[in-house]
């Protein structure tokens, strides 16, 4: 718990995809910050109901379904959109071979 | 028969969320929402930079300009920005000085909220549960466990940030930095001393 030791900025290359998509639809206007900061401290809290959450993995989980969250309120991303969507990226995935660029078909 | 993991037929499979953030930006870009070489950018920014090293230069600044220090304590938002470190979020900057009988200590109860402009990313433990609940209920507590230990006559104030309204602590100056360059008091200033939970590194050949 000391600054001693350098430490990633993102533990994770998915929490920095993350932050910075949320960032940005901050910046283009989707939606205000503290309207963001009420919605994902009523996750956190949520969350936090069952155990103590780490500040890492636990904290990027609750992010993500809270932009999920209002992403399909705004209908921007509804919810069978994204399943549909996140299904071809895992079939891309598991269809090309290792070692080149993932991408999806079309 | 042993799996090995060399020998992957396909690409390796990501971890669920980070498929389902991929979703997401691709639904996003198909729609013409989003930009994908604008994330890249803010990504470029909070890696490279952005971080700590802002945060000390204002601190550096006000141990050694009393009129920079008057003028952070009058509008800090308006005193960084014009170092070039703005908000993209809109909120306000608020500096909080720590004194022999009072030290300043930081947290966001409600989520994460922290001066990005000024200290990038906060660490993993600002954000979890235990410092998030702790900080208010035992701050003396918590300093002891990041190696800070008050005089017993030294109040400690525990600042929570909002959405709105971010907090720096200013640390007190190391006793033994009289006459240093500000580039070398900044060196002195670390990220935790500007959130509370740790003190300014003492200047080397001080006793």
């Amino acid at each position: 718990m000391s600054d001693s030791a350098p430490e990633p900025v993102f533990e994770d290359p998915w929490h920095a995809q993350l932050f910075a998509l949320t960032v940005h639809l901050n910046e283009t206007g989707r939606f205000d910050w503290p309207d963001w900061a009420a919605r994902f401290s009523a996750t956190l809290k949520r969350h936090g109901l069952e155990r103590e959450l780490n500040g890492g993995a636990d904290y990027f989980n609750a992010w993500l379904e809270t932009l999920e969250d209002l992403l399909a309120e705004s209908g921007e991303a509804g919810d069978g959109e994204r399943d549909r969507v996140r299904q071809a990226w895992e079939n891309a995935y598991l269809t090309t071979p290792h070692g080149q660029p993932v991408h999806l078909p079309g | 028969m042993p799996h090995d993991h060399s020998d992957h037929p396909h690409a390796l499979l990501p971890p669920d969320p980070a498929l389902r953030v991929k979703a997401l930006e691709t639904i996003l870009t198909r729609k013409g929402l989003i930009d994908p070489a604008a994330l890249d950018e803010i990504i470029d920014t909070y890696q490279n930079r952005i971080g700590p090293r802002n945060g000390a230069q204002v601190v550096a600044r006000a141990w050694s300009d009393p009129g920079f220090r008057a003028a952070l304590q009058e509008d800090a938002t308006a005193a960084v920005s014009e170092m070039g470190f703005y908000g993209r979020q809109g909120e306000h900057m608020v500096v909080v000085e720590n004194t022999p009988s009072q030290h300043n200590m930081v947290v966001c109860t409600l989520c994460s909220c922290y001066p990005w402009p000024l200290l990038g990313i906060p660490p993993g433990w600002y954000k979890s549960d235990a410092y998030r609940a702790r900080a208010v209920r035992a701050p003396r507590k918590v300093l002891a466990e990041f190696g800070v230990t008050l005089l017993p006559e030294t109040s400690v104030r525990v600042w929570d940030s909002t959405a709105e309204i971010r907090y720096l602590v200013l640390p007190m100056r190391p006793e033994g930095s009289d006459g240093l360059s500000e580039q070398a008091l900044a060196a002195l200033v670390t990220r935790d001393s500007m959130i509370g939970t740790g003190l300014p590194r003492a200047p080397e050949g001080a006793p």
